[in-house]
């Protein structure tokens, strides 16, 4: 790996990948963000004088070689830019969730003792105020939009332009400094701390060396041949391991550019005006945007509704075969052809993906329809899997190979074995230096000869070499009669109705499983809405019991299809209840990632699961409630059980 | 009062200028009604100033005055220190002075970016022919005139509704929008006639932000009328009270609260 690098001119840090970027393609654009109302961009050298004032700023404010630097704020040209600055100083950029609650920045902050944070906004100074109350090591908060600011003490403050233009005036003093720090970045000093949200116990500090940044970046890049010209939407939480991948580090190893939007709310117009050729988002993204389009085309006149719904069905047939390039008639092209024109070009150009040459999805499992939805229209989406610990890759899904139910067969560089127990294991150039301060851990996770544990049960299908995951390892467990017990199986396959947004399966060491819902206010709003429902809250919806009837309706088909596999028949929902809240971010039960925290959920509602055990038809409870801005409150509700007619076990049905 | 000949110091340590506007000893009636009687007070650089009072009290007739658009019978107007002549409302946003309406008034098949838009109507140079050819300096101003638009829409977090139809909005965010509005005419005194009516608390402290930022950022001097004395005690620096068309008290929220006339007219007093 180390000849890789020096053949490769010596790429071994980001810094050193930046400034072959100026020297290559210097006036193409690197980084697009929209502000008043339109997309300004940097080209490479202009980014790079950004980023060279800001670290010459960060010198002049006594940024040290292996200084922590916190990042916290949405992605903005700025931020991105920050984080290269700390590593051309020497330092180690750590990017923290934005909508983490000041109490979970007090521990990552405290934990990697972070000297400088450069955050986006007040709305982040506030907090990082609020943590110096216990943390002490904080020196200098710098903060990039001003406003709202003036009134704040600066005596510890400064703004990042600020920070740029005093940094312009002392080149002369640290030009030198600079050079020589970045110039002496090695392959295995740290690129980027990364904490892992973490579904159990505290989140862990993941260290990544630019080896493995730029190993993965590189072998990724050219697995599916990105481009110097492609351009992708950084929308993603910066703090996920998988936007410091696509936005800087394939982005710096292809030169390819950055397009930022210009808030949370306008993401979906910036999408489609930008147009993006390389674009990733998570299932949840896809299904939001697949409901829009339901949504929508339920309001649209008879003839376009015949029109959309006479292709959608011809697309869902030959489809996915045009885009694997497989055999199809010619008169079904010529079908598929007019319906480009008509219906799945203008439907892809709103939804903002008609440039999509390679997307990914990942994170959980897609539902097989939605997948297939996206593949129909010709959009290339594939999945992929991966974890903060591998720099995001593991295994990827080659061009006409992609299914639904699997993730791909290893990335290049990755080795793959399975344990005796199911558990996947993985070697890469991309595996993590270790968690910062945390040995045991390290230990536990990646043994001697660099094989890290998943943490995932899965295998790997024999004919195709494709990785399929069943479940999280240590979720799957047993029930009270020795039969197989995966709940994300069963989760997934729920959630892929639309009308459920979240569901939580229980039913280890038990007789039988049930499950806890969480409704998608969107689609079932929506519902409501065409059925002259009137509803005041969410947790009224939650509890119309016309929703509960649509819900157990999802509820036995699932189980209808659960049965089908042997293995897994054990798994059917015998209970169930609609949740009176979201499970959230904010009250603990859902990492900022949205996985479920399934040990805290099981403590917190304990009293709903053991009446859903106890055979009882309804429950009374008082569950406690997080706002934004920290503050407590609590929810009251009545909740109705319903039981669910259970499949017969397949061993039966063989013998009838 | 604290002496305040030439401005003071808040508790927030903002410096107020001088005097901005006065009114000298106005009183305006509509036929027999006196709506406002014999009534002075000022209004400083830079300061937020509100007009409170139960219903009827007078303070929209007041607000009207201020904004040229009704015409005292008796008393003088004093802007930037000469006397207002009688003007009409658009002398009046010449002069840089804009508001906002108790019942919205937007445009509301217009989107919000157009709307906006409009606010910097005085601002602009082209006429009406030229701006209808779009050619030439039309064109330019136009852009010009839009970046300035684009700074307010992005000071407010309108981005996300720039080219929604108004019609289309809740109210809290058409509420923003007239702000908005107001705002792009950079006025140098702004007028909000019920900013928080009909709102939920969320949605009054966002607007109470955008009040303290507006003034903060663009250092502009703010007169409000409101009905929620929790909102208007935090953000005022000075409030005026009215009662039956008359001032029952003027200064510090603190000094207001402790005053034994505002005191009756809101609670109420006992006749024996």
């Amino acid at each position: 790996m180390t000849t890789t690098a020096a053949s490769e001119g010596a790429l071994v840090s980001i810094p050193h990948l930046l400034a072959r970027n100026v020297s290559a393609f210097g006036d193409k654009p690197a980084y697009r963000e929209k502000e008043f109302g339109i997309w300004q961009s940097w080209t490479w050298a202009q980014a790079e004088a950004e980023i060279r004032s800001i670290a010459l700023g960060l010198l002049e404010l006594g940024v040290e070689k292996g200084d922590f630097i916190a990042i916290i704020g949405r992605n903005r040209p700025a931020m991105y830019w920050s984080m290269v600055a700390a590593q051309m100083c020497g330092a180690v950029p750590v990017p923290l969730y934005q909508d983490a609650v000041a109490e979970e920045m007090a521990y990552v902050l405290e934990h990697c003792g972070a000297r400088f944070v450069i955050v986006g906004d007040q709305e982040q100074v506030d907090k990082v105020i609020e943590v110096q109350e216990t943390v002490k090591g904080i020196d200098q908060i710098i903060y990039h939009d001003r406003r709202g600011m003036r009134k704040y003490d600066h005596t510890h403050m400064n703004a990042l332009g600020d920070i740029q233009a005093t940094g312009k005036a002392a080149h002369e003093r640290f030009d030198k400094e600079l050079d020589a720090r970045w110039q002496s970045l090695g392959y295995d000093d740290t690129c980027v701390m990364l904490y892992t949200s973490g579904t159990t116990g505290r989140p862990k500090g993941v260290v990544l060396s630019n080896r493995n940044i730029i190993e993965t970046s590189k072998n990724s890049a050219e697995f599916d041949n990105l481009l110097p010209g492609d351009e992708v939407l950084a929308y993603l939480p910066m703090a996920w391991v998988g936007d410091f991948i696509f936005s800087i580090g394939q982005a710096y190893w292809t030169g390819f550019c950055v397009n930022c939007p210009e808030s949370a709310g306008t993401m979906m117009t910036d999408l489609r005006e930008i147009g993006p050729s390389y674009y990733f988002a998570p299932p949840r993204i896809f299904e939001t945007q697949l409901t829009n389009v339901m949504i929508r085309m339920e309001d649209a006149g008879a003839l376009k509704q015949w029109l959309f719904k006479t292709f959608m069905a011809h697309a869902k047939k030959v489809g996915p075969k045009i885009l694997d390039n497989q055999d199809v008639s010619a008169m079904d092209k010529l079908k598929y052809a007019l319906g480009n024109l008509f219906v799945y070009g203008p439907l892809k150009n709103t939804l903002g993906l008609s440039k999509v040459r390679v997307g990914y999805t990942a994170g959980e499992a897609i539902g097989p329809e939605l997948f297939d939805f996206y593949r129909s229209l010709g959009i290339n989406l594939k999945q992929l899997y991966g974890q903060t610990e591998a720099s995001v890759f593991i295994t990827q899904q080659k061009d006409g190979e992609v299914r639904s139910d699997t993730v791909g067969t290893p990335t290049p560089g990755v080795e793959l074995k399975i344990a005796e127990n199911g558990e996947v294991f993985y070697r890469s150039p991309g595996v993590f230096v270790e968690y910062y301060k945390n040995a045991d851990s390290t230990a536990d996770t990646k043994d001697g000869e660099g094989w890290v544990a998943t943490g995932d049960a899965g295998f790997i299908e024999p004919e195709t070499g494709q990785l399929r995951i069943i479940d999280r390892a240590k979720d799957v467990g047993k029930m009270a009669d020795g039969r197989l017990f995966a709940p994300k199986y069963v989760e997934n396959k729920l959630k892929f109705f639309p009308n459920i947004l979240e569901a939580v399966v229980f039913g280890a060491d038990r007789a039988m499983c049930t499950a806890f819902i969480n409704i998608d206010l969107t689609a079932v709003g929506n519902w409501a809405e065409r059925n002259n429902i009137a509803y005041a809250s969410y947790q009224e919806l939650a509890g119309h019991p016309q929703v509960l009837e649509t819900i157990q309706s999802h509820v036995e088909e699932v189980n209808e299809s659960i049965a089908q596999d042997e293995m897994l028949s054990g798994c059917q929902i015998h209970r169930f209840l609609v949740l009176h809240k979201e499970l959230d971010a904010d009250d603990g039960e859902m990492t900022r990632t949205r996985k479920v925290r399934r040990r805290i959920v099981e403590e917190k509602f304990s009293d709903l699961i053991n009446a859903l055990y106890d055979g009882s038809d309804q429950v009374s409870t008082v569950t406690e409630v997080t706002y934004e801005d920290g503050r407590k409150g609590s929810i009251k509700a009545t909740l109705e059980l319903r039981d669910v007619k259970v499949v017969a076990e397949p061993q039966q049905m063989a013998a009838e | 009062m604290k002496d305040m000949a030439d401005g003071y110091i808040t508790e927030d340590g903002r410096k107020i200028g001088g005097v901005m506007m006065e009114m000298k000893n106005i009183t305006l009636r509509f036929g027999g009604v006196v709506a406002i009687k014999d009534i002075s007070f000022d209004i400083r650089e830079g300061e937020i100033r509100a007009i409170i009072g139960p219903n009827g009290a007078g303070k929209s007739s007041m607000l009207n005055v201020i904004s040229g658009f009704y015409h005292p019978q008796e008393g003088e107007v004093w802007f930037h220190g000469s006397k207002r002549p009688s003007m009409k409302p658009y002398q009046v946003a010449q002069q840089g002075i804009a508001r906002t309406f108790q019942n919205i008034a937007l445009f509301e098949g217009m989107t919000v970016l157009d709307n906006v838009m409009t606010g910097r109507l005085t601002h602009m140079k082209t006429n009406m022919l030229q701006q209808a050819l779009w050619w030439g300096k039309a064109q330019a101003e136009e852009t010009a005139q839009r970046e300035k638009v684009e700074k307010i829409i992005d000071f407010l977090e309108i981005q996300h509704i720039r080219k929604t139809p108004v019609g289309r909005l809740p109210y809290g965010l058409k509420k923003r929008v007239e702000l908005a509005r107001a705002l792009a005419a950079e006025p140098k005194l702004l007028l909000l006639d019920e900013p928080m009516a009909g709102m939920n608390v969320e949605e009054k402290e966002d607007m109470s932000r955008f009040i303290l930022d507006v003034n903060d950022e663009f250092g502009t001097t703010i007169a409000l009328i409101e009905h929620d004395m929790g909102v208007v005690m935090d953000l005022s620096d000075r409030v005026v009270v009215m009662d039956y068309g008359k001032k029952i008290g003027d200064g510090t929220p603190d000094e207001v609260r402790n005053n034994q006339d505002v005191i009756d007219a809101y609670l109420g007093v006992a006749h024996d």
